[in-house]
């Protein structure tokens, strides 16, 4: 026993060394299976508020251009306005409508937290379980998408943002009803550019078209995402390989709109039943 | 004795806060990413006893982790740094000269001890983080440009941080 003592205090840095190794490995490999679901990341409340209380700060060197965006969003909606359009028919009744229903809101936040130069970006914003936040949302910007909800607590929530490895985003070309997916990572690690993979090798697609959202998943149908800028033919493959310029700024993204899809719950009951019955 | 702790603590705090608002936002397109909180670790006095040096090693990584949603990848990393950093001194400094050297810091150690120092825990501390960070050996290449080229800020940034809080040794 005391020769077993000695040894272990003569070589007690390896010891310590083996068994903080194990413990921060352990983490690792159960914060990747079980998708965060912990406490110690950006959402946590103590961490979320001290990353808010220096984005106050941070703002105000922002407000400027944050103004002008707001401002360009606002004539933007204003032009949508239905007494901005030029009627030409009278309006003799009012309808009820009965054919339109909600299916998206938006609930607006602000960024707290913000990284691009990371190989799985994530963002924080200031709105969580409270306000209605929950897992799985899509969450978009005044010029184009921005991610996914990945984690919410009561006041916070994280971000998966489009520069994340394991993002993959439905899009399709405008104009064709081409979709394929949109992915980032595996060489590049540009935080203005994304590749949108899956898209058949007999689709004409031209650079400087657009990219938008097809509507399969959490987002709305055609919403920006981007300017096609590349295509490359690949050999021996199906499909081609666009490089996409994203329009979003992830580098200056300050207000963000979580999308709440009203018939989600709906949506996914149905797949899911169907898959079952395969 | 409690000056000591008073300096680590200041130092932890001011480290932490630079890495996670400050450099958090630099890096060159995920290549050059500099990870000066790992400074904190390099700087702990001489007779810091082990376990100590471990559980604020891991820690630190920890606190860090939370910050940067990767957790446990800082927290290996800097595990693997306090055993190299323990091997490293056992081998380069003699046992008795602990009482007058209170910690590793440049002004006290001199230039070519120090860099020394610091680039082969950097490099230590950045090969076991991007790897454990990308988990696989496919993009090899990339990953070994990473290790370099956010090694050469690092440890520049920490040559800055050390001419700024220099402290001339009274030998």
């Amino acid at each position: 026993m005391r020769n077993l003592w000695i040894f272990l205090s003569k070589y007690n840095a390896f010891f310590l060394f083996i068994i903080f190794f194990v413990i921060s490995f352990v983490l690792l490999v159960r914060n990747n299976s079980y998708q965060h679901a912990t406490a110690f990341n950006s959402s946590n409340q103590i961490i979320g508020t001290a990353f808010s209380q220096v984005n106050d700060l941070k703002s105000y060197l922002s407000l400027k251009q944050t103004n002008e965006s707001l401002a360009k969003e606002n004539a933007q909606l204003r032009a949508q306005l239905k007494n901005s359009l030029y009627a030409d028919t009278v309006e003799s009744n009012k309808v009820n409508d009965t054919v339109a229903h909600q299916q998206y809101s938006y609930i607006v936040a602000r960024v707290v937290n913000n990284s691009i130069h990371q190989k799985n970006n994530y963002i924080t914003i200031n709105r969580g379980k409270k306000q209605g936040i929950t897992k799985d949302m899509g969450v978009i910007c005044p010029t184009g998408i921005v991610g996914i909800v990945q984690d919410v607590s009561d006041n916070f929530a994280t971000i998966r943002t489009l520069l994340h490895s394991e993002s993959r985003i439905s899009a399709s070309i405008a104009g064709s009803n081409a979709f394929g997916s949109l992915v980032w990572g595996e060489g590049n690690y540009r935080p203005d550019y994304s590749i949108l993979e899956d898209v058949p090798n007999h689709i004409i697609v031209k650079r400087g078209q657009k990219v938008v959202t097809s509507g399969f998943s959490l987002f709305p149908k055609n919403l920006p995402i981007g300017t096609i800028t590349k295509t490359d033919k690949q050999g021996g493959n199906n499909f081609l390989d666009i490089e996409v310029k994203l329009s979003t700024d992830f580098s200056t993204l300050e207000y963000v709109y979580v999308v709440n899809n009203l018939m989600t719950q709906e949506q996914k009951t149905l797949e899911t039943n169907s898959t079952k019955n395969e | 004795m409690s000056r000591v702790i008073i300096i680590t603590l200041l130092r932890f705090f001011l480290l932490l806060f630079i890495q996670v608002f400050l450099l958090k936002n630099f890096g060159y397109y995920n290549l050059a990413t500099p990870f000066l909180y790992i400074l904190f670790i390099l700087l702990l006095p001489f007779n810091t006893p082990n376990w100590l040096l471990f559980v604020l090693a891991f820690l630190t990584g920890l606190t860090v982790d939370a910050f940067y949603d990767t957790l446990g990848v800082n927290a290996a990393a800097c595990t693997v740094l306090a055993l190299v950093r323990v091997l490293f001194i056992s081998v380069t400094v003699q046992r008795d000269g602990f009482d007058n050297e209170p910690e590793p810091s440049l002004g006290i150690m001199g230039f070519r001890w120090f860099f020394f120092y610091a680039v082969i825990l950097t490099l230590v501390h950045h090969t076991t983080l991007f790897f454990l960070e990308t988990f696989h050996f496919d993009e090899i290449q990339y990953t070994l440009m990473r290790i370099v080229l956010s090694s050469v800020p690092t440890i520049l940034l920490m040559l800055v941080y050390e001419y700024i809080f220099y402290r001339k040794k009274e030998r």
